[in-house]
This record gives structure tokens, sequence and C-alpha cells, in this order.
């Protein structure tokens, strides 16, 4: 069966002069509009017969202006992000000792002294590894008990209408109201920090999930059924796909999750951790102290979500 | 007299939709052939279950009666080589236009490099050359129904079951689609079962055009159209002959309906 074509797709339209109303409408419909219009007017030139140098030119037209586009956007966002942070940092420095007793409030330059004091004497590495630790733990046993409970369960037909209101029920409880328990159960060790952690992460993993598999698109599973496509095949090209957006939105949520989870299981019973150390300052009266623990974990949060941000976008770069 | 062979012979089909409280008839004792090769549209106003028609040929779906044969053979699930090109592209947003037109042929377990080189072949064939790392989002209404038709063809299937296929373009964009995809027809000769609610673009395109009712839907009428191949998509419209089925088929249309 040969489909040779001799005649691209272009040349009707230009010998109908109808292009520029094809074009037009080919427009309005995109959403990205810098891409499409260059696309078009390289498609408008009668002049161009050859489909790859259309190709060639429409790529590097978008590119060039785009990317100009781009540097001077992320260029002011940025500067202004610093620029603010240094006015935020800087009123705080100057204010403390000043208008407010530095006893109440500390100061940007007493917190890093504390950071540069704990990093030597090694205690940094000591408390913010107990933190991670559990953290990272439990999100990731969170994430994937939970991911795999909403995809079962999502998929389990009658099952599903039986069990879903419980999880539900569970989801509304204050789970940050179980941490003593979970120290009277287990302890003042890792354990007890990072079963209260997953506890927290794991109804977000699971609901994400959940409501990923229930909002996949129908005609996509038609569509490779038609095709004659295994179960095997469905889930890789159309399942786990459509999820991914759903469980990244559940990663980037459960960053947050898992560090409170094991900052307030801390708080109420440790001998480790940023939040031992938080509750220990505090009760030494020490509030450097507690704004440095503060500071380190807020740090924290802020590198996991970079780096999920960084995998989001590679991801779904199809976005 | 020998018996044109068939590709596809609907009998007596019948088939309802269960909603909450009741179940409703789509379409009602449906009589339809296909022959080898014949390009057969079925316009019909909305909701007469032309989606429906084509939904039960594909396998999607089951009839409460009547009978499909597709090659003498009965359909039962999903037959093998069933071509189906859905209304909105059902293109995976996450793939490129690459991967999406070698899908089929990744299902068919056909050696990458191979998938590589025929969806690369049919991307140019449908004029869509340079786009082939684009994602279905970066591309307008028209080049998306390009991509879905190459990846059709990959699949090289016997029958294309088309609904609406141009149905969410726009005027114009459907006419070049169309001409486009009548000329790739024509050197391909497999069977085609077209729904469109478009008349020009029925009377265009296919060999007969079967009207069907509203719902419950039975077929009303079956025009042949005379009109040879190959066909000059934009000129044969201003042939005598066009104006005069294309009333027909309104008439048969507005009549009752």
């Amino acid at each position: 069966m040969s489909m040779a074509m001799k005649e691209p797709l272009e040349q009707p339209e230009t010998a109908k002069g109808e292009k520029s109303e094809v074009a037009k409408s080919e427009v309005a419909k995109s959403e990205n509009e810098v891409v499409k219009s260059e696309v078009v007017k390289s498609e408008k030139s009668e002049v161009m017969k050859n489909e790859v140098a259309k190709g060639e030119v429409a790529k590097s037209a978008v590119a060039k202006s785009g990317v100009k586009k781009r540097d001077k956007e992320k260029y002011v966002v940025w500067s202004g992000r610093l620029l603010f942070g240094l006015i935020v940092l800087t009123l705080w420095e100057v204010l403390s000792g000043r208008a407010f007793n530095e006893f109440w409030i500390s100061k940007p330059s007493a917190i890093a002294g504390r950071i540069y004091e704990m990093a030597l004497s090694g205690d940094l590495w000591f408390h913010v590894q107990i933190t991670l630790q559990e953290a990272l733990a439990g999100l990731v046993i969170g994430m994937a008990a939970g991911t795999a409970l909403g995809v079962l369960l999502a998929s389990s037909g009658i099952v599903d209408r039986w069990i879903y209101p419980y999880m539900m029920a569970l989801y509304s409880l204050p789970r940050v109201a179980l941490a003593p328990l979970f120290v009277v159960w287990f302890g003042i060790g890792m354990t007890s920090k990072i079963i209260m952690v997953v506890t927290m992460v794991i109804f977000v993993a699971f609901y994400n999930a959940y409501e990923g598999i229930r909002n996949i698109d129908r005609d996509l599973l038609d569509m490779m059924k038609t095709y004659r496509a295994t179960d095997a095949q469905k889930l890789r090209w159309v399942i786990l796909p459509s999820i991914t957006v759903w469980v990244l939105t559940s990663l980037r949520l459960n960053i947050g999750m898992a560090l409170i989870g094991s900052v307030i299981a801390e708080l109420v019973g440790a001998n480790r951790g940023l939040g031992y150390y938080i509750t220990y300052s505090s009760g030494m009266l020490d509030t450097t102290g507690v704004f440095t623990g503060l500071a380190l974990i807020m740090m924290i949060a802020v590198v996991l979500e970079q780096i999920v941000i960084q995998i989001e976008r590679r991801l779904l770069k199809y976005r | 007299m020998e018996q044109q062979k068939l590709k596809l012979d609907i009998r007596g089909l019948t088939v309802s939709y269960e909603t909450k409280n009741e179940s409703t008839l789509a379409i009602e004792d449906v009589n339809l052939t296909v022959g080898d090769g014949e390009f057969v549209a079925v316009v019909g106003p909305s909701g007469c279950g032309k989606s429906t028609l084509l939904k039960v040929v594909s396998g999607l779906l089951k009839p409460a009666a009547g009978t499909v044969l597709l090659d003498n053979e009965p359909v039962r699930g999903v037959p093998d080589k069933v071509g189906m090109v859905f209304q909105n592209d059902a293109l995976l947003p996450w793939k490129s236009v690459l991967d999406n037109v070698r899908l089929p042929l990744a299902i068919k377990n056909v050696s990458r490099a191979k998938q590589i080189e025929e969806a690369s072949r049919l991307i140019e064939l449908v004029g869509l050359k340079g786009f082939e790392n684009f994602y279905p989002k970066q591309l307008s209404g028209g080049m998306r129904k390009r991509v879905a038709l190459a990846r059709t063809f990959a699949y090289d299937p016997s029958i294309y079951l088309m609904d609406e296929p141009f149905g969410p373009l726009d005027a114009q964009t459907r006419v070049t689609i169309g001409e486009h995809f009548l000329k790739m027809w024509e050197k391909v000769g497999k069977s085609v079962l077209f729904i469109t609610h478009d008349i020009e673009e029925a009377i265009t395109l296919a060999d007969r055009v079967v009207v069907m009712t509203k719902r419950p839907g039975r077929i009303k009428a079956d025009f042949k159209v005379p009109f040879e191949r190959p066909r000059p998509y934009y000129e044969i419209r201003f042939d005598p002959r066009f104006s005069h089925i294309q009333k027909q088929v309104w008439e048969c249309l507005a009549d009752g309906n």
C-alpha cells in the first residue's frame, strides 16, 4: 500500500487564498499564541515549499522571541523577590533592640551566628538529620501506601463505595492530636515521629491518587481499546501518566505535611531533632534558638519543594 | 450473479442505553452495509444514534439485538483491524506528536526503529513534518486532527470508523483537511463508515449517503453518489448533480424529523 503524496498539505491553502482565514482561526484557537502565530506566519509564506525549512524557520523564530521575553520576566521576578527579602530582613535587624526588645524577636544576625555555631559544633547536622530522616521516611512510606491505596480503591468497583466514606471520615480527624498517643505507643525515638508523618501524608496521597484515577479521560481508554492494547499498555500509556499530575501535587503538599508531622511529634516528646531543639530552646528562654529552629525548618521545606518543582517540570512539560 | 463482498453487514441492530430509571432506545432495527473499499457517510439529526452505531461496530458497545458482521465474522469485543477516529481526537496530551502516531505500532510490538520510521513517514504525509516533538497542546485543532489521522493510518485498519472527525474544526480547516483526507483515502482504498452532520461534506467524500431518523435512529434513506473518482474536492460541489443530491438529502432529513 503506497500512500506517497506529491504535494504537502499547505499548497491547496495557498492556491485558494483561504490561508489567512485558516491562519486566523488557528491563532484564535490557541492558548500558546507565540508559538502558533509564528507557525502560521511561516505557513503563509508562499515561497517556502519545503516543509522542513518551514519547520526550522518557525522553531527558531519562536525560540528567539520567546527566550528574550522569558529572560526579562525572570530577571524582574527574581530581583523583586530578592529585594523584598532583603527589606524584611533589614527591618527585622534594625528594629530588634530598638523598637522591640531583642529577647522577644531575636534578629537575623543572631540567628545566622547561632547557625554558624551549631555547624561548627556538629549540633546542626545532629538535629537536622533526625528531623530530615523522619520526614523523608514518613513521606516515602505515606506516599507509597496512600497512592497505592487510592489507585486500588478507585479501581475496585463496589468495594470503593463501601470503604470510601470511612477514608474521608478518617481524613477529617485532626491527626495532629494523635501525636501524644503515638509517643505513648512508640516512645520518643524516631518511630513515633515517622508514624506521625505517615498518618499525615497518607490521606492526601490517597485522595489525590483516587481522584486521579476517577478523572482519567474515558475516551483515551476507549481509544486504547480500539487498538487492542493490553492492560499493561493501558497502564503505561494512559493510566500512570494521567495520575502523575495528581501524585506530584500530593507530593508538593505532603512535603509541608511531613515536616509539620515530624516537628510536632518532636515537640511532644523527643530527645533529638529540630522540633526537640525548639522545645529545648523555648524551655531555656532562648528565643534565638527557637527562631533558629524555625528558620532551619523553613529552609529545608523550601529546598525540598524546589526539588519537587524540578521533577514536576520535567515530568509535566507537556502542559 | 456475483455477490459483492461485504466488508460490514449490519442487520436489525438495536441498541438501548440504561439511564437512572429507564432504558432509552438509541437505535432500532438498523440495516446497513458497507462494501469492500466503499466510503459510506451517515448523516442525521443530533442525538439520532450515529455515534452509538459506530461504537457497536467497533465493539465498544454491546447491542440489545441484531447482528454486526465484519468480514463475515460476528463482532465480539473489539475486532482486530478496526480504526476508529474520534470526535475529539483522543490524543495523549503527555506524549509528543511522534509518540502519539507510533502508539498503535508500539501496541503491536513492532520494533522501535520501525515505529519511528513509519510514524515519521505518516507525519510527513499529513503535512506535519517538523512538528514531531511538539505536544498536542501546542498545536491547533486542525493539526491535532491530522495527528489523529496519521495515527489511524499507522494502525492500517481494514475499515475506518470515523465519528464526526472534522466536527470541532472551523469551516475552512474542515475543507482543507477533508480534501487532504480524500486524496489519501483514494490511494489507500479501504472501507470507511463516516459520520457527519455536514451534508456537503458527506456528498463530497462518500460513495453512498445514508440518512438516519431522529431517536430511536433507523435508516431512512440510502442515496448513491454518482461522482467518479478521483474527485476534485472543491470543484465537485459545483457539478449540477451535486445540488440535486444535496436537495434530496436535505428534504429527506427535514421531512418528519
